[in-house]
């Protein structure tokens, strides 16, 4: 076992941090509408796979991938924003099951449109030129396109952080998934804050897909196997925890990618032996308080 | 009207045997109803976590396909010739199945319970599709030839479809008597204490603990019955068996009928059937279409085509 490449090591190593990247922007986007809201959207894997679809037209439309970047996760984030207004909306007050049900039904009606509207068969997205080779990173080359989306990513975390942390409406959003009753109280509208929310969870969903497009090329099922990974994400990061969602993200990550290498046989089932292990040890998973929400 | 659904509630075995003795009479054609017998007991199973504990599980799929792929494998690569043992082969790998992952998703409550069960199914979907030796993998496992029905010395052949209907309905029947039987004792009524306050099912001195975890043994010995019978009806067990759509058609049917409601799950697995049925003809879309009319009930009929017609206490 000695002989095994430190290059390749470090290569699959990098490998498992791009998907769990993509991990820990799924994961947020679930985790912060479910922190703030107690919604599970069970549609995040279709919208992902629509970021992608999105991405593949706007490419055609205008030839600029960096205008495809920024507009798909947009157009994503507003569907999300009508998905919220026209229909989770109706069941705040139901069981919490109750939107998990209907957003169940959504995501078969979401990839079973694209499959009428762009076909059945996958399309595949070419990443920019620019981004096409390789780098050197002096013990091995990797593909410039999955640097590109490590930065993307950790680009907008931050930015996620720092609007959470910084802002005034960050600043009620966090008091919301502490004390929704208490901020209602103060005077605010605790409605517009949801909205506002996922809107933003699902246009991290839509900027995952299009990242994912051209690494993983754009299919209808494209968002379901990733989707049900990530609620493991969710789970052993801890439920409403951003911080865990991070973590657990890039852990998972490593994981699948380093069992890729080692046990490629294990590779798909892998994730949900970690959740087991976790649920034994910690039941209210890495970064979660117990009793929170449940 | 309502004297008459009073006494359907009163006695539901007998209406069950009823209804079912001439329903492959009026179906278009028989396969079709052997196939809502089977998926009304897939239901009837989800129903009684979901509907009566009130715990969602979105990994059905798993007991169904234990029950389908160990009645399979006992009479395709065991080469058992007994039906009962085949049968009890298939019980045997849900009733494992379900106190195994039972036990990891109820040490999570409320909506992560949903996630963990869809988890642990997409676990068992891959391993199902791994061990291609005992399973066939991608192709199903083929190979499988029915033995006759061994029955107070007599041996009932039951691989044409009208004998195989009655089987299924005998068999069928009994699980929904047992059901009856269940939610009738104290222990049927503990779990409805839960699903409407389980803090104060626990003040009450109730180990709910244990009960849920009981209901789910239960709930997955239903589900791996139905899957056991439809791995005889089909006489191959596809891979899709394992399948999260699978997890998703059982909580449709069960919604669309009415959760929580004795014969919901029947009339939801009628409707889906049916529907299925004449709509795949006209159209390839059936996702698209059972998916808006799945949101519809959730948005304005909560309590499915049965639990409205009874105006059913599920209610919420």
């Amino acid at each position: 076992m000695l002989d095994i490449s430190l290059a390749a090591l470090a290569a699959q190593v990098f490998t498992g941090l791009v998907l769990g990247m993509l991990f820990v922007l799924l994961a947020i986007g679930l985790s912060l509408i479910f922190g703030l809201m107690t919604v599970v959207n069970f549609s995040h894997g279709a919208l992902y796979m629509l970021g992608a679809y999105f991405g593949f037209t706007l490419l055609a439309l205008t030839g600029s991938f960096s205008v495809a970047l920024v507009l798909a996760p947009l157009l994503v984030g507003t569907l999300g924003l009508l998905i919220e207004r026209f229909l989770i909306r109706r069941l705040y007050g139901r069981s919490p099951d109750d939107p998990l049900l209907l957003t169940f039904g959504l995501s078969l009606v979401i990839v079973e449109t694209v499959r009428l509207i762009w076909g059945k068969i996958g399309l595949t997205l070419d990443p920019p030129r620019a981004l096409a080779g390789a780098v050197n990173l002096g013990f091995t080359y990797f593909p410039t396109y999955r640097l590109f989306v490590i930065a993307i990513t950790a680009l907008a975390l931050v930015g996620l952080w720092l609007f959470l942390e910084k802002t005034n409406v960050g600043l009620v959003i966090r008091a919301g998934s502490r004390d929704p009753l208490m901020v209602r109280a103060l005077g605010f509208d605790v409605g517009r804050i949801w909205f506002l929310v996922f809107g933003i969870g699902t246009g991290l969903a839509g900027l995952a897909g299009i990242l994912a497009g051209p690494m993983r090329g754009a299919y209808a099922d494209m968002g379901v196997t990733i989707i049900i990974e990530s609620f493991v994400v969710v789970v052993v990061g801890g439920m409403g925890s951003l911080a865990g969602a991070v973590v657990s993200g890039l852990l998972i990550g490593q994981v699948v990618s380093l069992t890729t290498f080692f046990a490629p046989k294990l590779t798909e089932i892998v994730v949900f032996i970690t959740m087991a292990i976790i649920l034994l040890l910690r039941p209210s998973g890495l970064f979660g308080e117990a009793g929170l929400a449940e | 009207m309502s004297a008459v659904v009073a006494w359907v509630r009163r006695h539901p075995v007998v209406c069950f045997f009823a209804v079912f003795a001439v329903f492959p009479w009026v179906v278009p054609y028989k396969s079709l109803a052997t196939q809502v017998l089977i998926y009304g007991l897939f239901a009837l199973g989800f129903n009684l976590l979901y509907g009566y504990t009130g715990l969602l599980s979105f990994g059905s799929a798993a007991y169904w396909g234990l029950g389908a792929y160990g009645t399979g494998i006992a009479l395709a690569k065991l080469k058992l010739t007994s039906l009962w043992a085949a049968l009890a082969c298939g019980l045997g790998a849900a009733l494992i199945g379900g106190a195994v992952i039972g036990f990891f998703c109820l040490r999570r409550r409320g909506i992560y319970f949903a996630m963990l069960t869809l988890a642990f199914a997409q676990l068992l979907y891959f391993i199902g599709f791994h061990l291609a030796e005992w399973t066939g993998g991608d192709d199903g496992l083929r190979g499988i030839t029915i033995p006759e029905l061994g029955l107070f010395g007599f041996s009932i052949p039951i691989d044409r479809s009208v004998s195989f209907y009655y089987f299924a309905l005998v068999v069928v029947g009994l699980a929904v008597a047992a059901l009856k039987r269940i939610l009738d004792s104290p222990f049927g009524t503990v779990l409805q204490a839960i699903r409407e306050n389980s803090d104060r099912a626990t003040a009450c001195g109730y180990d709910i603990a244990r009960v849920k975890h009981l209901s789910f043994v239960f709930y997955a010995l239903f589900c791996g019955l139905a899957g056991s019978l439809d791995a005889l009806r089909l006489t191959v067990v596809p891979i899709e068996s394992l399948h999260w759509s699978t997890s998703g058609q059982v909580v449709m049917m069960t919604l669309l009928g009415g959760a929580g409601t004795f014969f919901g799950p029947f009339v939801g697995a009628i409707a889906f059937l049916v529907l299925e049925d004449s709509i795949s003809v006209v159209t390839e879309s059936w996702p698209l279409v059972i998916g808006a009319i799945f949101m519809l009930f959730v948005l304005f009929l909560p309590r499915g085509i049965w639990g409205t017609l009874i105006g059913g206490f599920h209610g919420r």
